[in-house]
């Protein structure tokens, strides 16, 4: 009995052709929003659409179609909107390089601050003035004595 | 004072950013359609079940194509603008009537009125789908060679109407 267990269970660890295509449309609806709440990935949401939407990418997947050809679809009918991850282009540019325009900006800044600092002064030297009643204060004024 | 010039720069910057941002509407998203040929469909009349009917039909006129169900509630704030549109006779209306009854939609146009030349059935939403359909009520401008030249997401109203469609249509028909 034992026996016969752990070989259905190595059997049903075997992916086949059916849970390759699971898996595959779990990927892809993950990776496509919803745009009744669109918040929510094709995968993730409830609205009515979505469940149209997850039909089609099944049928497509079944009928052998891969994930770009797929994405390329609902795309041209619902525009880069669909896709979480937006393709690279003239209208996507600051989307993708902003953040590492800020983060470049900002290290520029954290070093010239740090520099600013190291080359300034730790204190400034004492006047004349101050240095004479430090002196007095420590008991080592010359006129004093 | 001068150090603050900077990073005061930056706020209202970031501020003048969120404010734009506030006042964009989310669910609008540019469709990618507008400027496309309308896609092609053939569908069977609400009316007629045993009549088809398809875009290329269309061929030669401008007119709306507007999405609606009678489960849609804001279909019903739309209705009276397109019933006074459809009566002023400026162009024709033409109904999909996306993943409906059809005895209720029939029953809802009774109710209502009915603006449209004719209406199709799209009881699956496919052809919603092909349209780029996500919010009902969705309506479409399209031009006499079948190409999409606006698309209204949501209730058209009536500053959208006659701000937007009704000038575009006027250039189109020309």
């Amino acid at each position: 009995m034992r026996v016969f267990i752990f070989a259905a269970l190595i059997l049903l660890s075997f992916p086949g052709k059916g849970n390759e295509n699971a898996q595959r449309i779990r990927l892809l609806e993950e990776k496509l929003r919803c745009l009744v709440c669109q918040n929510q990935s094709l995968a993730d949401s409830n609205a009515e659409l979505a469940g149209d939407l997850r039909r089609e990418v099944r049928e497509q997947v079944s009928a052998g179609r891969s994930d770009e050809q797929i994405a390329d679809y609902l795309v041209q009918r619902y525009g880069d909107f669909v896709l979480y991850e937006p393709p690279f282009k003239a209208s996507t540019a600051l989307l993708w390089i902003g953040p590492f325009v800020l983060l470049a900006a900002a290290s520029l800044v954290l070093v010239a601050t740090l520099r600013r600092r190291r080359r300034a002064p730790e204190e400034p030297a004492l006047a004349a003035e101050e240095k004479r009643l430090v002196e007095r204060v420590l008991g080592r004024d010359e006129s004093a004595r | 004072m001068k150090r603050f010039l900077l990073p005061l720069a930056v706020f209202i910057l970031l501020v003048g950013f969120l404010a734009v941002g506030l006042k964009l509407n989310p669910r609008e998203v540019p469709s990618p359609l507008v400027g496309r040929a309308a896609p092609s469909f053939d569908l069977p009349l609400l009316h007629q079940p045993d009549k088809r009917f398809a875009p290329a039909d269309m061929r030669g006129k401008v007119w709306l194509l507007n999405v609606w169900a009678s489960w849609c509630v804001s279909c019903r704030d739309e209705h009276p603008i397109l019933m006074a549109l459809a009566k002023r006779g400026v162009m024709p209306i033409l109904g999909l009537n996306y993943k409906d009854k059809g005895d209720e939609a029939t029953a809802w146009l009774k109710q209502f009125g009915n603006p449209y030349e004719l209406s199709v059935v799209d009881a699956d939403g496919r052809i919603g789908i092909d349209y780029g359909v996500y919010g009902v009520p969705e309506t479409y401008l399209i031009d006499p060679e079948g190409v999409i030249r606006y698309k209204q997401i949501g209730p058209v109203t009536a500053a959208i109407l006659e701000q937007k469609i009704l000038p575009l249509a006027l250039v189109l028909k020309e």
